[in-house]
Order: C-alpha cells, then structure tokens, then sequence
C-alpha cells in the first residue's frame, strides 16, 4: 500500500470548520493539508470607521471559546496608540480575568477535545460514562475558571465589562472573595489533571520547533511582555511587523504566519512553557516534573499536560489576586480621544494574539490589524501532520486518520479567530489515490 | 418498552462558535441532557456523527458563502424542529456589517487576493432562507434559554419567551438607570430581554447585543439620545449598528441617521 489518502472532511473536536488532506504517493508524504473552510468575517474591515471604544466589544466575537484574549490585546493597543497606562489594581483584575479564560479554555480543551484521543473514545460524553470522577474534575475547573469570567465580565462569553483604561465597574472586594473556595478546589484538581494525564500513551514525536512566546522578568506572560523565541529572538511588541509576516503560499491558497528569518514557529502552551518554566508558580513547577515533563519538552502531544500545569498556575495565581484584592480608586484610568499607533500582544490560551491599531484625532479606527495564534501555527501544524504521518505510514487508514487528527488538535485550534484564513482549493490532480 | 431518545443535531454556519460552546459550559445539565437526547451531530463536541433525520437542530451562524445556501436547505430538511440561535442566525451577526457596505471593499482590505474568497454581497439570518421554528436571541443566548427550548420542544410545549425590554430586568434587579442618571445613550428601552441587565449593572449603557425587542421604539429613544445626550447623527449611526445591524428595526433606525449620497 504505497500509494494512500486520507481525508478528513471535518475535523470533530476543535472550534470552527478545517477539513484534513493527506497524499502519499510512492511511501512519501507527498501532501499534507490542513485547510481551513471556516467563512472570512472581515473583521479587520469592518473596524474601520468604529469608535476606538467599541473594539473589544467587537474582537471579542471573533471567538467565542476566547474572547478575554481579543479583548485584552484590543485594549492593550489601543491604550498604547493613546499613551495611557493601566496599572496597580486594574493590571491585576485584568490578569485575573485571563486566569479565568485560561482556566475554562484549557479545562474544555483537556477534558473536552483532546484527552478523548488518548484513550479510543469518542467524546467527553463517553468519558463521563467510563470515567465520571475524571470528567467532574474538567467540569470543576471550567466552572471555576468561568465563574471567575463571568464574576468580573458579566458573563463568561463575551464579557462587557472590559473597556480601554480598565472596567466599567471594580468589583468589591465581597464579591470577588467567594471565588477562593473553587479557586482552592481548582488548584487541586488542576494537580490531579496533571497527574491523570501523565498516565496516558504519548507517541514519541518531539519536532524541532522554534517557540515564540511573551516573555516577562517578574510574572508568567499573559498581558504583557517581549517577544522571544528559543532561537534567539528577543524584540519589543513594537518590532513585531518587522520579523513576523502573514502570506499566501500557492499550494494552499491560506495566510501564513512565517518568521522572516526562519519560518514556522510555534505559539501556544508548549512554547510559553518552554520559554516561561522558571516563572512558573513552584508549586506548577514540581506538578511538571512529577508529570515528567522535561526542558525543553518538545513533543507535542504533551501539550495536554503544559495545559494542566498552566490551569494550575492561573489557579493559584487568580487565588492569590483575590487574597490580596485592594478596590482601586475608580474602575478606569480617563482616555481621552486622540490620533495613533498602537500594538499589543497577550497570550491567548492558544498563544500569541497580536493587535494593530491605528486611529484619528476623533478616535475612530482608521486601520486594524489582527494576527491569531491559529493563522501563525498553521504552518507548523502541517509540518507535524507530515511528520507524524510519515512516521506512521504502516498504521490502518482509520488509525492513521484517528493519529493525524489527534496531532491538529495538539495545537488546540482556535478556527473562528484566524480572521485571515482563506478556503483552500485543493489541487485534486493525479497521482490521487 | 423504552422509548427512542430524540436525536439532537448541532450546526454552524459563520459564527465564533459561541453559542454552541455555550452547550459544552453546561455543567451536570450536559450529562442530564444526553440522558434526555441522543446528541447525533455535533461536530465540535464529538467525533461520533448519526445520521440524520434529527429532532431538534440548533442552527448556529450566519448564512453568508453561496455554498450555505444549499446547506441550509439540507438542515432544514433534515430538521422536525430547527431552533436558530444567537445573533448570528436570527439576525446576520456582527458580519452583516459588510451589507451596508460592497463586501468586494471589505475583501480588499483583508485579503491580499480577494478573487479566492468566494463569499456572499450579505450575511443573512436563517429564517431569511428557510422556516425556522424557534428563533433565539443573544450574543450569546443564555444558556439556560438553550436548554429551556430543547426542553419544551422534548415535552412538546411552548419555548418560554419574554416579550419585554432589557428595562424590565434591569428595574427588577434593582439596577439604577444608567439612561437617565447617567446620561449614557444605553439601548436597553428597545432590546430584547434575556441578559439579565448585564451591561448597566456594570455601570455601561446596554449595546442590544440581544437585539431589538417586539415593537421598539427606536426613533423615540434616538431624539432623545440627540436632544438630550447631545449624539451626533453618526454616533446614532454606530449605536443601532452593532451586533443585531441588520435586524430590520435596528437597520432601520440607523439607515435615517446616515448622510444622503452626495449628489454626482
């Protein structure tokens, strides 16, 4: 069987629409596709012309498994096109809030999506169904980390409560302690996740990967930070534009994120983790170790359990913002109206999320400019598909197909954020098995 | 002798998929739910896809490349009861922006070869092209309206709905009116209640993420943005086009703020 196809029409188990196209021809991988059929939405466009205000109630819709990620570079940006600064109490809310996103995020892609993979079943249904104290913990650690969303933002998709210069309205300090009960609990069954996960088969695939990540002398990235990456790349958010470039490639007609330099790289937990470990709260530290995770941890796979050990660490540090809760003044710093520039970076729990904004002296948007982590590791993510395929070409095509699915959902894709993802035209020419 | 569980079928069409995450935020109800209903078709919770017919369809998403046109046809014959939910497929979403607009632009500005993006001039609603049965308003609906309509479509009752204004719950929940004390332009006279009154008790005017209620008077409550708040007319032009743009009441009240044409 040297000539095969496998086509995974729509991939199951990931957020939006990506169709799976692999050709091998002779024993070689000769085509591996990852293409996206997920409708434009022109978000980009559309902000033009719309009130400085209104963009993170705006990007927030690009997705609605992380909307705090889009909201948070929205703001970002833009308070750096106006020379403002949000710090003290309203930095740490907001890093609260991404602890909630990161805990539900992650907690629906472990539980959810992905460990199902590790063992033969279908869905998280089945899980609860064989192993119901497993699934209670997912359960435990999305509620925790939505409760936390929705205590701050109103509600835990698309929160309304963010606005540029800080919130509409502070919490008190009663309302957020309630939270440390399921905080605590969260930190514990984020150990126990960890420990789970551990247990399960990881197919020994560790690619060369340059990971790119937000760095940040005294905190693990979220907010803010420089760029850097594990070959050396060390820029302010500012330079960005300068070494990252999207593009069309004929062969699949889709934007890609490239390093000028270098290529594909990789965003994401792996990367944060590979490039933040020392940051890491201790306690998230020796769950990592004892997980066996190493440095640096380069299969993939094992993202499964990165994603465990940064729920513990939003976890615990959520827990430790609210101990330490002080009400701030007023719920926002004033921002006036005025002509700039202005980019941010955060970390989404799918990785690096850049925004671009430029605006007039009355506010208004005269240019946007949005780079997903899932358009920057689209790239990458077809490299490993032809890798791990090539690696296992003897596996029947159901195992095979299982395999390579299960190698997209490592990067937890995120299809509804990548604004810039086109619809592939496939070349269906010879040589098709 | 048991009877066959009623197969549930989630669809998207152009979306950010949060309506049907907010099925997966259920917490013990999601269990309870796959007691109640085989879920047959719901791709980006389970790999295990039933064929159809299915009882009930929540329709997620937008009608907006040619290719849904036929799609959603196939759901709605698929379909006994199909429940649109959200903005995107009750109204067109934030995306039907681009229908004030010649989408060719919006293409150019984001797309290096636009030529390879085959997409509808508008994002449409999915009663625009099919019968739905029940509409559910919300970016996103909460999700105990999702449940609460699946449950009464399985007990064969009526879908519980408030025909009232965002006003009722925020007075109920004892919010102080951020209107009238505040001065803010807030929608909440002329949208569709179901938040909660989420955004003034934030202390923000409501943006009608939920859409225009029944009969809104959204003139009225534009003079008095104008009149009283000072609003200009393209600031009036922004508020009513947000998330429920393209609803007929909302397109409406911002198309009457919009400069004419220049002549020539």
């Amino acid at each position: 069987m040297k000539n095969r196809r496998v086509q995974v029409d729509y991939l199951t188990r990931v957020e939006g629409e990506a169709r799976l196209v692999l050709k091998v021809k002779g024993g070689r991988v000769t085509v591996a596709e990852f293409a996206i059929f997920e409708p434009p939405r022109f978000f980009e466009a559309f902000l033009r012309g719309r009130d400085f205000r209104e963009a993170p109630d705006l990007t927030a819709r690009i997705c609605g498994i992380c909307p705090v990620a889009y909201q948070m570079s929205a703001v970002h940006a833009l308070e750096a096109a106006l020379g403002v600064e949000v710090p003290g109490t309203l930095r740490q809310l907001r890093r609260l809030l991404y602890c909630g996103e990161w805990l539900a995020s992650h907690a629906l892609h472990v539980f959810f999506l992905h460990a199902p993979d590790f063992l033969g079943l279908p869905d998280a249904l089945a899980l609860a169904r064989k192993q119901p104290d497993v699934l209670r913990l997912g359960q435990l650690l999305k509620r925790v980390g939505n409760a936390v969303v929705s205590r701050l933002g109103g509600r835990e998709t698309h929160p309304v409560n963010v606005r540029v210069g800080g919130f509409y309205r502070a919490p008190r300090r009663e309302e957020l302690l309630p939270l440390a009960e399921g905080l605590q609990e969260a930190v514990e069954a984020a150990q126990a996740a960890v420990r789970w996960a551990a247990g399960f088969d990881f197919p020994d695939f560790t690619p060369d990967y340059e990971f790119v990540a937000l760095s940040h002398p005294g905190e693990y990235p979220m907010n803010e930070g420089r760029v850097v990456s594990s070959r050396g790349l060390d820029i302010p958010v500012t330079a960005y534009e300068e070494h990252f470039v999207e593009e069309q490639v004929p062969h699949s007609h889709a934007l890609h994120s490239r390093l000028k330099e270098r290529g594909a790289y990789l965003v994401g937990p792996l990367a944060r983790y590979n490039l933040n470990f020392a940051r890491l709260s201790p306690t998230a530290q020796a769950a990592a170790r004892e997980a066996g995770l190493t440095l640096p941890e380069r299969n993939p796979f094992k993202s499964i359990l990165v994603r465990g050990v940064e729920m513990l660490h939003a976890a615990e540090e959520a827990l430790e913002i609210i101990r330490t809760y002080e009400e701030p003044e007023g719920p926002a710093v004033p921002v006036s109206p005025g002509a700039g520039v202005g980019m941010a970076a955060t970390e989404a729990p799918r990785g690096l999320l850049y925004h671009r904004y430029e605006l007039d002296a009355g506010g208004l948007i005269t240019a946007a400019k949005i780079v997903p982590p899932t358009s920057q590791n689209q790239k990458r993510l077809e490299e490993d598909v032809r890798a791990c395929a090539e690696m296992n070409l003897d596996l029947p095509q159901e195992e095979l197909t299982w395999r390579l699915e299960q190698t997209v959902r490592n990067y937890d894709p995120c299809i509804s954020c990548a604004t810039h993802f086109l619809r592939l035209t496939m070349d269906r020419g010879e040589g098709d098995v | 002798m048991p009877r066959k569980k009623p197969k549930l079928a989630v669809w998207k069409f152009t979306s950010c998929d949060g309506c049907q995450l907010s099925l997966l935020y259920l917490d013990d109800e999601l269990v309870e739910l796959a007691e109640c209903v085989e879920i047959a078709y719901f791709p980006e919770a389970s790999r295990r896809r039933l064929p159809g017919p299915y009882d009930i369809s929540l329709v997620e998403g937008s009608v907006s490349l040619p290719e849904h046109l036929e799609e959603v046809q196939r759901v709605r014959r698929l379909s006994r009861v199909l429940i649109a939910f959200g903005t995107c497929a009750t109204s067109g979403g934030i995306q039907a922006l681009r229908n004030f607009t010649d989408v060719g632009d919006y293409a150019r500005l984001v797309y290096e070869r636009p030529e390879l993006i085959p997409v509808l001039a508008e994002s449409t609603p999915i009663s625009q092209h099919v019968p739905v049965d029940l509409e559910l308003q919300g970016c996103p609906p909460h999700r105990g309206q999702v449940v609460a309509a699946v449950a009464a479509c399985l007990h064969g009752a009526p879908p519980p709905r408030t025909p009232a204004s965002v006003c009722l719950e925020c007075k109920r929940a004892g919010h102080i009116c951020v209107l009238v004390s505040r001065g803010l332009p807030c929608l909440g006279p002329v949208t569709q209640a179901g938040c909660g009154a989420l955004c003034p008790g934030c202390h923000r005017p409501c943006y009608g993420c939920f859409g225009p209620k029944e009969t809104p008077k959204t003139s009225s409550l534009a003079r008095w943005f104008r009149e009283r708040l000072g609003a200009k007319e393209a600031e009036l032009v922004r508020a009513f086009r947000l998330f429920y743009a393209n609803a007929p009441a909302f397109r409406l009240e911002s198309e009457a703020h919009e400069e004419p044409p220049r002549p020539g």
